[in-house]
């Protein structure tokens, strides 16, 4: 793995390496001395071009958990915001030695123009990308769902997958860069997705992704679910007809407190409630929902940082440069030497 | 290429075996012990060594001293290799602090993985005294680092592999020594 | 030489060997002052007067007449970091083309008699092609209000193609006063159709590669519900309507069922849609990025079936330099277009030639005599026979080649087809008898005399 770009083409074998690395990530949250030496002397930047502060201080806790150096520059206030373009910030970012790009951006597609053009040679990770992905949201989702069902199972987390796990991810799925991650990741993992969103907030060609649609969030709960995400849904979708009101809209796609009495009454006893945050209380989901014992908002924000982590470790740790196959020819014991460097 | 195998499966035994007795007379019994076996391969002897402990000493339960300390976000050459992901850290139920740890690996070479463990163990807490054991001691030493308890000094020269296999990890025990033979290209 | 080619004398004679004419049989060509003199198997045998002539051996090159585009964006005046005239031009000639259509996009817009006047005389002073300058529908393109029609028809650019291109006349009442006014002069409205309502913020076709790329979408209904409403005003007013680009499936049925009903429509199809697909901006490179976006396989296939059977008309480049800073950057960012001008013909050749679907007589209807018709030149795609205008290529077919866009005229490097080999290669390009291009390569502009008529006036 060279970037972190997508999920979409995220294989299960690097998914699995991800989460699993994340384990390993976890356990140092909870030692007294929450730091390890891993990237020492890299640099990584948080190039942000829309406000997040969630994110931001997500992969800026994991960047300095694992001690490199981190540089925060965000597009407000900056030459960005006079007009300088993403050429000429990579270009910048490039000269000062960053070794990997955190990149946050309104529009889609720009971790994937500073990952396949010349203007920078680091890693690139995207932390969200208009709405198009948000590979690390899906990633830090997966790992509390895996921990989750892989406890049900009586297996340990590591190395499992979420096979058979039934998710509903239920909201604004048009907008929602942390849904497209969700599904392909979710699918990688052998889980079954159902969207669940009101017709005009599902993409023309959703028919084509790998889940189940539905426009009714109560028949998808009486079919049996094991996580309940829920979207966050921006008010103002309203004013551009994309539903009634925000009452109609929470009555019939929210996950109310019927909702949450529901799954007792379904007798869907170890059913999770997911969010991405920020929520909207009251809207998509409400208060009992999400303070509810179900709700693993607090576990996925927490395990972000061990998923930002594993992906900064794994991007940066590796040879500075790629080795030449030739070189890999020349030396077939090199991919092992660490075994032998005693 | 010349393969000499210098420890046999009952060369290994009786190495961990006098190995287990030395930590119990440099400790003075079994007072505070904790052994941690380095990834993947300490590990396995961390566990037989425990094993002979608890023989050696019946009020030892051997399951309560063992643990596995991963060195490899601490390692010097993270960005001379390929990315290796890490293996889990598990400590005794007991932690650390004031502990005699010993640490225990399969070979001792450079002595750079080592240091890596140090740095980690620091990071966990403060043990009273920290030694080393080793199942192979074949030198070249690049940091001043030595082990407290050796199973085998084997001399060799640094372009042999010195491969430990244990039935644990490789399903067979056994030290073999595979002289690389470098072939003349023209 | 060249110097004595551009003072004194734009042609001197050329004789032109075996050429295939229209990709049929081998004659020759004989080229002399302005118009083609005679054309019949071994002229020189026949001793018609050729000593002098240059002689071109075009065995195995096939004569078509010279292209016509009737969509090309030049840039000036405004944008000259984009594109001049000049350059624009030159990119015209080495593609093929004698004549092309200026879209009124520039800044100023070309919305008055001055401006178009303007763009006429730049193109005289280049001598490339035949530049025809488009007017604009309404004054600054803005959708309010009619720009002086008349006034641009009378100029000395004898202006008889208007567009709004980039923009949609998206009202209707301006639309069908538009189609009703320029009966007038026998212009034509060349709409852009896209419902603006539909398409805010549009960056993609809408559909599966959309919905997984996060792209706001451009959906296919937005082109073909104006073109609807477009060919019932036309047919209610009775007026000449041409469709700029169209892309979809859909919009090939609604103006093949017009066609059918007797509405007076043209249509006009980019190579790019004749090819390209909306996959290819998984990369988010935008380089892709035009406007009517590229669409799927079952488009770019209705496409090319329409432009075989005559439901299209006309191949339009739709030819759109940017500046650098304006593609290297991030999709939303970018600006929509590409370069057209010089890889055309080849693109056609490959979508419809070697495809089986056209032979070179279709091509030369589809690339000049067609737009030459939507546009009223009346010196532009002529037959090639003696007496007519000299406006001639000649095309090696067999020529394969690399597509570099930094070895272009145009100033553009928005290619989408960079990399791609191509067949088909301009061997030269005669414009009112002067060779602008040989062997491939440019040679020199034709010289316009000083006393030259304005723009020719109305062919019908």
């Amino acid at each position: 793995m060279r970037h972190l770009l997508s999920t979409e083409d995220l294989s299960l074998q690097n998914a699995i390496r991800i989460l699993d690395t994340a384990e390993e990530m976890a356990a140092v949250g909870e030692r007294e001395v929450k730091k390890l030496p891993a990237l020492r002397g890299r640099t990584v930047v948080n190039l942000f071009f829309e406000d997040s502060t969630r994110t931001r201080i997500s992969f800026e806790a994991a960047a300095k958990r694992l001690s490199a150096d981190v540089i925060n520059f965000a597009a407000k206030g900056s030459s960005v915001s006079k007009g300088e373009s993403l050429k000429d910030t990579a270009q910048t970012l490039a000269a000062m030695g960053a070794d990997a790009v955190v990149i946050r951006h309104w529009a889609s597609g720009a971790p994937h123009r500073l990952a396949a053009t010349d203007w920078i040679d680091a890693a690139v990770i995207n932390a969200g990308d208009g709405t198009h992905e948000h590979p690390t949201q899906a990633l830090l989702d997966a790992f509390t769902m895996r921990r989750h069902w892989a406890k049900l199972a009586g297996i340990p987390s590591t190395g499992a997958d979420l096979q058979g796990m039934r998710v509903a991810i239920a909201g604004d799925v048009l907008h929602s860069r942390v849904a497209r991650s969700n599904v392909w990741l979710l699918r990688t993992l052998g889980a079954e997705v159902t969207l669940v969103a009101p017709p005009t907030l599902l993409p023309i060609g959703v028919e084509k992704w790998p889940c189940t649609v539905s426009f009714d969030l109560d028949e998808t709960l009486a079919k049996g679910v094991d996580a309940m995400m829920m979207l966050r849904v921006q008010g103002e979708r309203m004013n551009a007809s994309f539903f009634p009101t925000t009452r109609e809209y929470s009555r019939r796609w929210g996950f109310d407190d019927n909702r949450l009495r529901a799954l007792d009454t379904l007798g869907l006893k170890d059913t999770i409630i997911m969010h991405p945050g920020p929520m909207n209380r009251g809207l998509e989901i409400s208060s009992a929902a999400a303070d509810s014992p179900r709700s693993t908002v607090l576990a996925q924000v927490r395990n972000g940082v061990s998923i930002r982590m594993a992906a900064l470790y794994l991007l940066l740790s590796g040879e500075t440069r790629e080795p030449a196959a030739s070189s890999h020819a020349a030396n077939p014991n090199a991919t092992y030497s660490h075994q032998e460097s005693h | 290429m010349l393969t000499r195998v210098v420890l046999n499966q009952a060369d290994i035994d009786r190495a961990l075996t006098r190995i287990a007795h030395e930590i119990l007379e440099a400790n003075k019994g079994s007072q505070d012990l904790v052994l941690l076996g380095i990834p993947r391969r300490g590990y396995p002897l961390a566990v037989r060594l425990a094993a002979k402990i608890a023989a050696a000493d019946p009020t030892v339960d051997a399951a309560a001293i063992v643990g596995q300390l991963d060195v490899t976000m601490f390692r010097d050459d993270l960005s001379h290799q390929p990315t290796r992901p890490p293996y889990p850290t598990q400590l005794p139920r007991t932690g650390i602090d004031n502990k005699v740890v010993v640490l225990i690996d399969d070979v001792l070479y450079s002595g750079r993985t080592i240091r890596a463990a140090l740095d980690a163990l620091i990071d966990l807490g403060r043990p009273r005294i920290v030694r080393l054991a080793v199942l192979i001691d074949r030198g070249h030493r690049e940091l001043p680092i030595r082990a407290d308890h050796v199973g085998k000094n084997l001399p060799t020269s640094s372009s042999e592999k010195v491969r430990v296999r244990l039935e644990e990890t490789d399903s067979v025990d056994g030290v073999p020594v595979n002289e690389v033979v470098i072939e003349a290209t023209a | 030489m060249a110097e004595q080619q551009q003072h004194a004398s734009n042609s001197g004679a050329y004789l032109i060997r075996g050429a295939a004419i229209l990709g049929g049989a081998a004659e020759d060509l004989l080229i002399r002052d302005g118009i083609i003199a005679a054309r019949g198997p071994h002229l020189d045998a026949d001793g018609v007067g050729v000593g002098d002539a240059t002689v071109i051996e075009a065995a195995g090159l096939v004569a078509l007449p010279g292209m016509v585009d009737i969509h090309t964006h030049l840039r000036e005046p405004g944008r000259e970091d984009a594109e001049t005239v000049e350059t624009g031009t030159r990119a015209a000639a080495l593609g093929g083309y004698t004549a092309v259509h200026a879209m009124a996009n520039s800044t100023p817009v070309a919305d008055t008699a001055g401006v178009v006047e303007q763009v006429l005389t730049l193109g005289r002073a280049a001598g490339w092609v035949d530049v025809r300058p488009v007017g604009a529908v309404t004054v600054g393109l803005a959708g309010e209000q009619l720009a002086e029609l008349g006034a641009m028809a009378d100029s000395r650019a004898r202006v008889r193609v208007f567009s709004d291109d980039g923009i949609c006349v998206h009202d209707p009442v301006l639309m069908r006063r538009a189609l009703e006014y320029v009966k007038a002069f026998d212009g034509v409205v060349a709409q852009h159709a896209q419902e603006p309502r539909l398409t805010a913020g549009a960056q993609m076709n809408e559909g599966e590669v959309s919905a997984v790329l996060g792209l706001a979408g451009w959906p296919a209904v937005a082109e073909e519900s104006i073109i609807a409403r477009d060919v019932l005003l036309a047919q209610h007013v009775g007026s000449r309507l041409h469709v700029c680009h169209v892309s979809t499936a859909g919009s090939v049925e609604i103006i093949r069922w017009a066609k059918s009903r007797g509405v007076n429509v043209t249509a006009e199809v980019t190579p790019h849609h004749l090819w390209l697909t909306d996959e290819l901006a998984r990369s988010y490179d935008p380089v892709y990025k035009v406007n009517p976006p590229l669409r799927t396989d079952a488009d770019v296939q209705a496409l090319r079936a329409a432009l075989a059977d005559g439901t299209i008309d006309v191949v339009g480049t739709d030819h759109a330099p940017h500046p650098s800073e304006h593609k290297e950057c991030e999709w939303a960012q970018a600006a929509m277009g590409m370069t057209g001008l010089e890889t055309a013909l080849s693109v056609v050749q490959h979508t419809m030639i070697e495809t089986g679907l056209m032979g070179w007589a279709d091509f030369a209807r589809v690339t000049s005599t067609a737009p030459a018709g939507i546009g009223r030149l009346q010196d532009q795609g002529r037959p090639l026979e003696a007496g007519e205008p000299a406006n001639v290529i000649l095309v090696d077919p067999a020529a394969r080649w690399t597509v570099d866009p930094s070895k272009m005229a145009t100033m553009g490097r928005n290619s989408p087809f960079a990399g791609r080999e191509l067949p088909g290669r301009v061997v030269a390009t005669f414009f009112k008898g002067h060779p602008t291009v040989l062997d491939g390569t440019l040679n020199t502009p034709y010289r316009w005399p000083d006393d030259a008529a304005d723009a020719p006036a109305v062919r019908s």
